[in-house]
């Protein structure tokens, strides 16, 4: 058994279209929005997102990336990661953001990512779209938006490939023996 | 990272380059509304200062305190020290209050690293005696990389008092690694010969220098230091190695002066040079802010424990936990 495909390359396209929609219907359109992508897959996902929203509403949405590592709780458990870049495409006082990332898990990344926004301005709203939801939540987050609710087992890996950082759109489950066998 | 900062000797190329790639991470935490992280929360750092300073000291409250660190000023005037306490029984008493890391500057070289051997928090050297000032260093690689790009393959003099300067030592250590080409310059009677086991060459004419180099560093004439005589008098020192407009000029277009402070205006740089545009002596001070919260936060880390994290990257745990790597 190797690796599951649950999403294929329009798979992904169509989630995102969708989640375009969700987003101008929810926000009454695109006016006052800032899209943040969790680095490091959520920035092209957030680039995606815009400009489906720019695509639908003939208007320019902000996207920009949001590095978190530094706000994260497990920095005793697993030492110092490398930092990323935070770039806000725009001043966030009064504005709604949307986070962006590519896989809801646990919560702690999307809590780490809240507090680092909080620190940069005061947004009316913060709403979070994610291109899968794959369950086990340890903290009472949802997300707004979801391109694919993914029921898994927390031995199996969600791996999700974009065009922009591994060539190719695509999401597998992976059984994570299978990954410690190889 | 290594268990301590002491030396320039303990870096190598990557590690020098991890340093500085995070510190680049850090550079934008000054220019946001609220100038703090919350990464060091809990963790408590000493300041041990037995000698006076200014910016290193402030340098590296403003790091700690950026960070979220609890932080503790310790100066020996004022302290127990003044009644004759040791080192050791500082480290001890410090130990017993459970620091996380001690920011230690001393008037003996070798002092932070004896300190490691007492306690078990980390150790940064902000300076000891007149051997190693690492972290001056690495905010002068930080800088220089900022500015023209690149280390390797630049083309260094570093011009002065070598002879009682720790931060000379731990520059030339540190361009001499990242791939440099470095000369010492200055009176034979403050240039070490033992200069050449750094890796540099030594020179005493730095007209000859001037334009053939994209990196001038000029170090402070450390007359506190100077319990004999080495040069006839300031004047004649800044006649043949002081830096001043006319010199400036004959370096090569885009070439870059740095000073560690504090500057002695008029003797080894003159007022307008050290306000000129080539000059990056106030792009030192603020960037040693951001290299030291990066030495600060690749230290105090918690221990890499690889197998332990797999499950829990937020990404479906695609991601390999970072900080997996092996510890010296």
């Amino acid at each position: 058994m190797g690796a599951q495909r649950v999403l294929a390359a329009e798979d992904v396209a169509r989630a995102l279209k969708r989640m375009a929609h969700e987003i101008l219907e929810r926000n009454k359109g695109a006016d006052g929005l800032v899209l943040m992508g969790i680095r490091s897959r959520g920035v092209p996902l957030a680039r995606r997102l815009a400009a489906n929203l720019t695509a639908i509403e003939g208007v320019e949405v902000p996207a920009g990336s949001l590095d978190v590592t530094l706000y994260r709780d497990d920095y005793d458990r697993t030492g110092p990661r490398p930092l990323g870049q935070t770039e806000f495409p725009s001043d966030i006082a009064g504005k709604v953001v949307v986070l962006v990332d590519d896989v809801l898990y646990t919560g702690r990344t999307i809590r780490a990512a809240m507090d680092a926004v909080m620190d940069y301005g005061r947004p009316t709203a913060i709403q979070l779209a994610v291109l899968v939801d794959r369950g086990h939540r340890e903290l009472p987050i949802r997300a707004d938006y979801v391109g694919k609710n993914l029921p898994t087992s927390p031995v199996q890996d969600v791996r999700v490939s974009l065009v922009e950082t591994d060539g190719a759109d695509e999401v597998t489950v992976v059984d994570r023996e299978e990954v410690a066998a190889r | 990272m290594m268990r301590h900062l002491l030396s320039m000797d303990d870096l190598g190329p990557e590690e020098i380059t991890e340093v500085l790639d995070t510190a680049a991470g850090f550079a934008g935490v000054a220019l946001r509304p609220i100038k703090k992280v919350p990464t060091l929360r809990g963790r408590t750092v000493c300041n041990l200062f037995y000698e006076d300073s200014t910016r290193t000291r402030i340098s590296f409250e403003i790091a700690e305190k950026r960070l979220s660190a609890d932080v503790i000023n310790f100066s020996a005037k004022g302290s127990s020290v003044s009644k004759g306490e040791s080192l050791k029984d500082t480290a001890l008493t410090l130990q017993a209050m459970g620091v996380d890391a001690i920011v230690i500057r001393h008037w003996a070289a070798g002092a932070p690293e004896q300190l490691t051997r007492w306690v078990d928090a980390k150790v940064l050297n902000a300076g000891d005696g007149a051997h190693q000032h690492p972290t001056q260093a690495l905010l002068d690689l930080y800088t220089i990389r900022a500015r023209l790009g690149r280390l390797e393959g630049l083309r260094a003099a570093v011009v002065g008092d070598v002879v009682h300067s720790r931060v000379a030592r731990s520059v030339v250590r540190g361009l001499v690694t990242t791939g440099a080409e470095v000369t010492v310059v200055g009176p034979p009677t403050l240039v070490p010969e033992r200069a050449e086991h750094w890796g540099a060459s030594v020179s005493h004419d730095l007209d000859d220098l001037l334009p053939k180099i994209d990196v001038l560093y000029l170090l402070r004439v450390q007359s506190e230091r100077m319990h004999r005589q080495f040069f006839p008098s300031p004047r004649e020192y800044a006649r043949l190695w002081g830096v001043d407009r006319d010199r400036l000029a004959r370096l090569p277009e885009g070439a870059i002066v740095l000073h560690p402070g504090p500057m002695n205006r008029g003797v080894e740089i003159t007022a307008d040079v050290a306000d000129a545009p080539s000059a990056v002596i106030t792009e030192q001070v603020r960037n040693g802010i951001a290299v030291r919260m990066s030495c600060l936060y690749l230290l105090l880390g918690g221990e890499a424990r690889p197998a332990d994290d797999a499950g829990r990257a937020e990404s479906g745990g695609r991601e390999v936990p970072a900080g997996g790597r092996p510890r010296r």
